[in-house]
């Protein structure tokens, strides 16, 4: 019996398998987010404010989201409704929405008073603004979930805007299957899609740096005499220079 | 501490614009465990989200069903199934996606999306909530007698008879929950709304409302506007200020928060010419749809973008990089 010394990167490297799509996917990615960018252990000094924890704090609601939106998947629409254990964990749920809520509203306009988009950070900007947009959808479609009073009286007058923009010729509000769908299966696929898109897009980006100290005149960064940029070059990061939008 | 930031030999010139390029950091580099500060905040989170479940749990209002508002308040009931028979109910002049009503739908510059999508919910509110039902009642001889003669009278007779009933129920009265409609020339209308009132108090109703082709159903749409046609659900809903003047859309039985998030959607209907407008729907859609398309394109709109550079609040957040920056300079 032989025993192969080859360890698998050995063999995922060979000269010719290179071309294989697999490897040049594995090669892209890794180029793109070698593991000391996509897990750093240090991050810039003046990553030193309250208000980037929001961001984390966003993540973690989410997660807990998640976890009890599951144990009420597993349970079916209508535990909740009879169970003392059943209520509890709808509380953690609608209340880790509220948090959830919470934080990325704050992290949201920390961003925007950091001009976050800065240095080829747009998509990240996007991103982080789609998945605020399509969660209000994933939220909504939670309420309308409920089999409550609540949810009678929210899909009654939902229908109306709905109707109105022509999103109720496929989106009805009053369907109460049709919600439930929306609400734990589409949606969150999606939310969790973006929001994984945007945080490896800070991990790619880095985390914007500050504006220039202002100058004698309020308002105007020091910044401002530099005429030319760099094109194509990464913003951030230990070896990454200056940045700039194309 | 001390913090550098150069430019690199450009391959291109462009002129440095503050709200859309950065300069490279060349500063200092601190230890950050991302790992340690996600399980922290996941701890943090978790004990905030149990201890606020812990004290305030969750609402959870009993639904309103046919046989509930019918027990509770027949009149209203009444009142409501006649103008679903004669055709004058909300939804029955709704218009698209429910019927085809003519010039029901809302517009905006002549642009009225659900015209264009048409009926796609189909409801016949005669058909649907009054007549089919009561076809589903067995050995009642008398009453489908009635129905024939109602079904098969002339426009304008069911016309004079459901206009002598609306008439009538207008002054209806309830005894401990029994219908009782003053006398008048509706005709088999009486017969036909009584029956109705009355297998919907049974629960019946529900169930004839939700019937469909398969033996699972979840669409709970017809029976849904046909309750929220009456002054039941607006009456109760209103006693939980949930009604679209008390920016009932973000708001959720009890003294919960709800959907806090839709403040902005619901201010628009508070304030005109959306809140008197036949179109305010659309109107607060477009409103909001050119909003989040702002927000999302930010970066590349001029002057929007350069908002947070000229409002200087990144001075607070980066307070301490630009102490730090000035203690190294001088």
């Amino acid at each position: 019996m032989s025993i192969d010394t080859e360890t698998p990167v050995a063999v995922a490297d060979r000269p010719e398998d290179a071309g294989q799509l697999s490897a040049k996917l594995r090669h892209a990615a890794v180029g793109a987010l070698p593991p000391e960018r996509l897990m750093p252990d240090r991050q810039p000094a003046y990553v030193a404010s309250w208000i980037y924890v929001f961001g984390v704090l966003t993540l973690a609601a989410l997660a807990v989201v998640i976890l009890t939106g599951v144990v009420l998947a597993v349970m079916g629409p209508s535990w909740w409704h009879v169970s003392t254990t059943g209520l509890f964990v709808n509380s953690l749920h609608l209340w880790s929405v509220e948090v959830f809520f919470f934080t990325m509203i704050i992290h949201l306009w920390g961003k925007f008073f950091m001009a976050a988009w800065r240095g080829r950070r747009r998509a990240t900007w996007i991103t982080g603004v789609v998945s605020f947009v399509v969660s209000v959808g994933a939220a909504f479609t939670g309420y309308l979930s409920q089999q409550n009073f609540d949810s009678q009286w929210i899909s009654t007058q939902a229908k109306d805007g709905i109707n109105a923009s022509g999103a109720g010729a496929i989106f009805n509000v009053t369907n109460f299957g049709q919600m439930l769908m929306w609400h734990i299966v589409l949606l969150p696929l999606v939310v969790v899609l973006l929001v994984g898109v945007h945080v490896l897009l800070v991990r790619l980006r880095g985390v914007v740096p500050p504006f220039a100290p202002p100058a004698d005149k309020p308002g105007d960064p020091v910044a401002a005499p530099v005429a030319t940029v760099a094109a194509g070059t990464d913003p951030t990061g230990p070896d990454g220079p200056i940045g700039e939008q194309s | 501490m001390t913090a550098t930031m150069t430019t690199t030999k450009p391959r291109r010139t462009r002129r440095f614009n503050p709200d859309r390029d950065v300069e490279e950091w060349h500063g200092e580099y601190e230890p950050y465990d991302l790992v340690m500060e996600f399980i922290i905040a996941f701890v943090v989170v978790a004990v905030l989200v149990a201890g606020l479940s812990v004290i305030f749990s969750s609402p959870d209002d009993t639904p309103v069903t046919v046989q509930s508002w019918s027990t509770s308040n027949p009149v209203d009931f009444a009142q409501t199934a006649i103008t679903e028979l004669d055709g004058t109910s909300a939804i029955a002049t709704y218009g698209p996606p429910y019927n085809n009503t003519a010039g029901a739908s809302q517009s905006i510059i002549g642009i009225s999306p659900e015209s264009v999508l048409g009926v796609h919910h189909p409801i016949d509110t005669a058909n649907d909530y009054v007549l089919g039902p009561l076809s589903t009642l067995p050995n009642r001889p008398d009453l489908h007698a009635a129905v024939a003669r109602y079904t098969s009278a002339s426009a304008a007779q069911q016309s004079a008879w459901t206009t002598a009933y609306e008439k009538a129920v207008g002054n209806a009265t309830s005894t401990n929950g029994a219908l009782t409609v003053p006398r008048g020339a509706y005709g088999p209308v009486g017969p036909i709304i009584g029956s109705l009132t009355s297998m919907a108090r049974t629960g019946a109703l529900d169930g004839a409302l939700l019937s469909s082709r398969q033996f699972y159903g979840t669409d709970y749409t017809k029976p849904l506007l046909f309750i929220a046609n009456g002054a039941y659900l607006a009456d109760l809903a209103q006693g939980q200020h949930l009604s679209g003047n008390q920016w009932g859309m973000m708001n959720e039985t009890g003294n919960f928060p709800g959907q806090a998030w839709l403040w902005l959607y619901t201010l628009w209907y508070q304030v005109p010419p959306m809140n008197s407008s036949p179109n305010a729907d659309l109107q607060v859609w477009a409103i909001m749809m050119v909003l989040t398309l702002g927000l999302v394109l930010l970066p590349f709109i001029p002057g929007l973008r350069s908002i947070p550079r000229w409002s200087r609040v990144y001075r607070l957040i980066w307070r301490q990089h630009y102490k730090d920056l000035a203690a190294g300079s001088s």
